[in-house]
């Protein structure tokens, strides 16, 4: 270990750093300038479903119950044009051990570390993924530390994040709580250099492939209950590890038809490294300020390749407001019975509108909910959001304004999920693998093909759009 | 008299990780404008007074110096008042289905 901590000597070894920490060298998987095997990563981790279900059942992690949301269909059902409004189910992943999908995501990456001998893992995230990684992480007898991005320079926490603290410290994990920034990855760096811990990375194979069995679960569940596979799933989608779990999961137990629907925040105009906006965004997750970025570029993460490529498996990718998630939120535990959430139920929200497309006969699965609790609650948001200055009120959800204020829906009938030209975030992708070319490469026919499979289109689409680029000068 | 935390202590520490100016390049202006900070809890390692520097041993088993910043420090999120923009929802909702007779 070197004795330079400063900013620039310790992100001068990040390669480093991350390759002892995860244990697996990426560099083996490149096949061009930007290309890698994709799928050789996840087979070379040598774990098929099978052997991630037994991993994840000595934990009680997963085989959550599908409930039908019967109520929510018919509120559903009276704002739908005759004959529509798909039956809607919703899988409760909030009766996880910590009480999230994120235990699926943590179990394998947790095993492994194990299984390797390191003495304890790090996770570097400020939500449910860390209360899931100490969890699994008491349980495995393996120290752990959380690094979370907490609290504003005024020392104000976000209170999610302040729940997601007291989690963490519940599990007997050692949390560093970080003030607002991107430098969070560099103080990872060195809790990882100092430790010699396991790097459980959001964005890991182990991570990816500890979430396919919920796509693949509920896929069985549905297909027990209605003898077919669900016409739609949609996802929360933050990473791109929600995606991209579920949609390998839903591939692998046969659901090919099955729409994969991604379902984020709309947080536009706010930034994510602004110590000012931190405390305005009312979520901590499910949002645009990672799925936009995440989506259009997702090797920005902590491992050199990102196991998580959502825009791979994406059918569609829609926007809701946060009025209309809180909204969601409220109407899940009034008819259904079930206080989950918040930042999960944006899928739920999204469901309440793409249902109505559908005949009643279809079946539309929202594959998550979250535990809530103090701090991680809609009063809890709408209480901090309020002391913010941010205008909380009922009306036309169309009038959210990130930050600002918060439009609280006055009737069902206003929900409706805003699209997002998913040409143009293919097109955003392609100027992200150009600008990450290395000075003077060039592309070989292996990255065309790399880039048609990442952007789910075909090589000719990316080089009509690569030339495009060239001759605009761009 | 200044009041001297006893070793072992749960605590709470505190220190800069990057003053205000050697934030990171691609950070905005109002974050480069304030410092990096970090506060972590654990167990003292020695007597200490809060607002000087400890010692303290973090769950995971590390020792990390601060300003000792907060004793047995509390968790203080909550709910907080009900919100009266959601009050109302539930029974909009339910009145909708009254109609269709599957509330009462």
């Amino acid at each position: 270990m070197s004795d330079d901590q400063g900013y620039q000597a310790v992100m001068a070894r990040r390669a480093e750093i991350m390759r002892r920490s995860i244990g697996l060298d990426y560099d083996q998987y490149s096949t061009g300038v930007l290309a890698f095997d994709y799928e050789r990563l996840f087979a070379d981790v040598g774990y098929d479903l099978k052997a991630v279900r037994a991993v994840q059942d000595r934990t009680g992690v997963g085989n959550t119950p599908l409930v039908e949301l019967e109520n929510i269909t018919a509120l559903v059902r009276t704002v739908a044009q005759p004959g529509k409004g798909a039956r809607i189910f919703v899988k409760d992943e909030a009766k996880n051990p910590s009480g999230s999908f994120k235990d699926r995501r943590a179990s394998l990456s947790v095993h492994e570390a194990k299984k390797r001998g390191y003495a304890g893992v790090a996770a570097a995230t400020s939500g449910n993924y860390g209360a899931a990684v100490a969890s699994q992480a008491a349980k495995a007898g393996l120290r752990c530390i959380i690094v979370q991005e907490a609290f504003d320079s005024r020392g104000v926490a976000q209170p999610e994040i302040a729940e997601k603290t007291r989690a963490c410290e519940a599990y007997g994990a050692e949390v560093i709580r970080l003030s607002v920034g991107p430098e969070l990855f560099y103080y990872f760096l060195r809790v990882l250099e100092d430790t010699g811990y396991f790097n459980s990375s959001l964005y890991s194979p182990y991570s990816i492939l500890g979430i396919e069995t919920l796509g693949f679960e509920l896929a069985q569940q549905i297909e027990e209950l209605a003898e077919r596979f669900p016409d739609a799933v949609v996802t929360t989608h933050a990473g791109g590890g929600n995606v991209t779990g579920t949609a390998r999961g839903l591939l692998k137990a046969g659901a090919t038809d099955t729409e994969m629907i991604a379902a984020s925040v709309d947080l536009s105009g706010l930034h994510m490294a602004s110590d000012h906006d931190f405390n305005r965004k009312s979520f901590t997750t499910g949002h645009t300020g990672f799925s936009m970025p995440f989506t259009t570029w997702p090797d920005r993460a902590d491992v050199p390749r990102n196991a998580a490529r959502a825009l791979r498996y994406m059918d569609r990718f829609v926007t809701v407001t946060q009025g209309e998630v809180f909204y969601a939120t409220q109407v899940l535990a009034e008819l259904e019975g079930l206080e989950r959430g918040p930042a999960g139920n944006t899928s739920l929200a999204a469901a309440f509108a793409i249902a109505q497309e559908f005949d009643e006969d279809c079946i539309v699965v929202v594959q998550e909910t979250e535990y809530t609790g103090a701090g991680k609650h809609p009063l809890a948001q709408l209480n901090l959001a309020k002391q913010m200055g941010i205008k909380v009120m009922r009306g036309d959800p169309r009038e959210n304004i990130p930050g600002r204020q918060i439009v609280v829906p006055e009737h069902v009938a206003q929900i409706r999920v805003s699209e997002v030209d998913l040409d143009w975030v293919r097109r955003s992708y392609l100027g992200n693998a150009i600008a990450a070319l290395p000075e003077g490469a060039r592309l070989g026919a292996f990255d065309v093909e790399f880039l048609a499979a990442e952007t789910r289109t075909t090589t000719s689409y990316v080089e009509e759009v690569l030339d495009e680029m060239c001759r605009t000068g761009r | 008299m200044v009041r001297r935390e006893k070793k072992g202590t749960w605590v709470e520490i505190h220190s800069i990780i990057l003053p205000s100016g050697e934030r990171a390049p691609q950070v905005p202006e109002d974050t480069r404008g304030v410092a990096f900070e970090m506060r972590v809890k654990g167990f003292l390692v020695e007597a200490a007074t809060v607002g000087e520097e400890a010692e303290i041993a973090t769950s995971a088993g590390r020792r990390l110096r601060g300003v000792l910043d907060a004793v047995n420090p509390a968790y203080t999120h909550s709910f907080g008042p009900p919100i009266p923009e959601l009050s109302a929802i539930g029974g909009e909702v339910r009145a909708m289905l009254r109609d269709r007779g599957r509330f009462r």
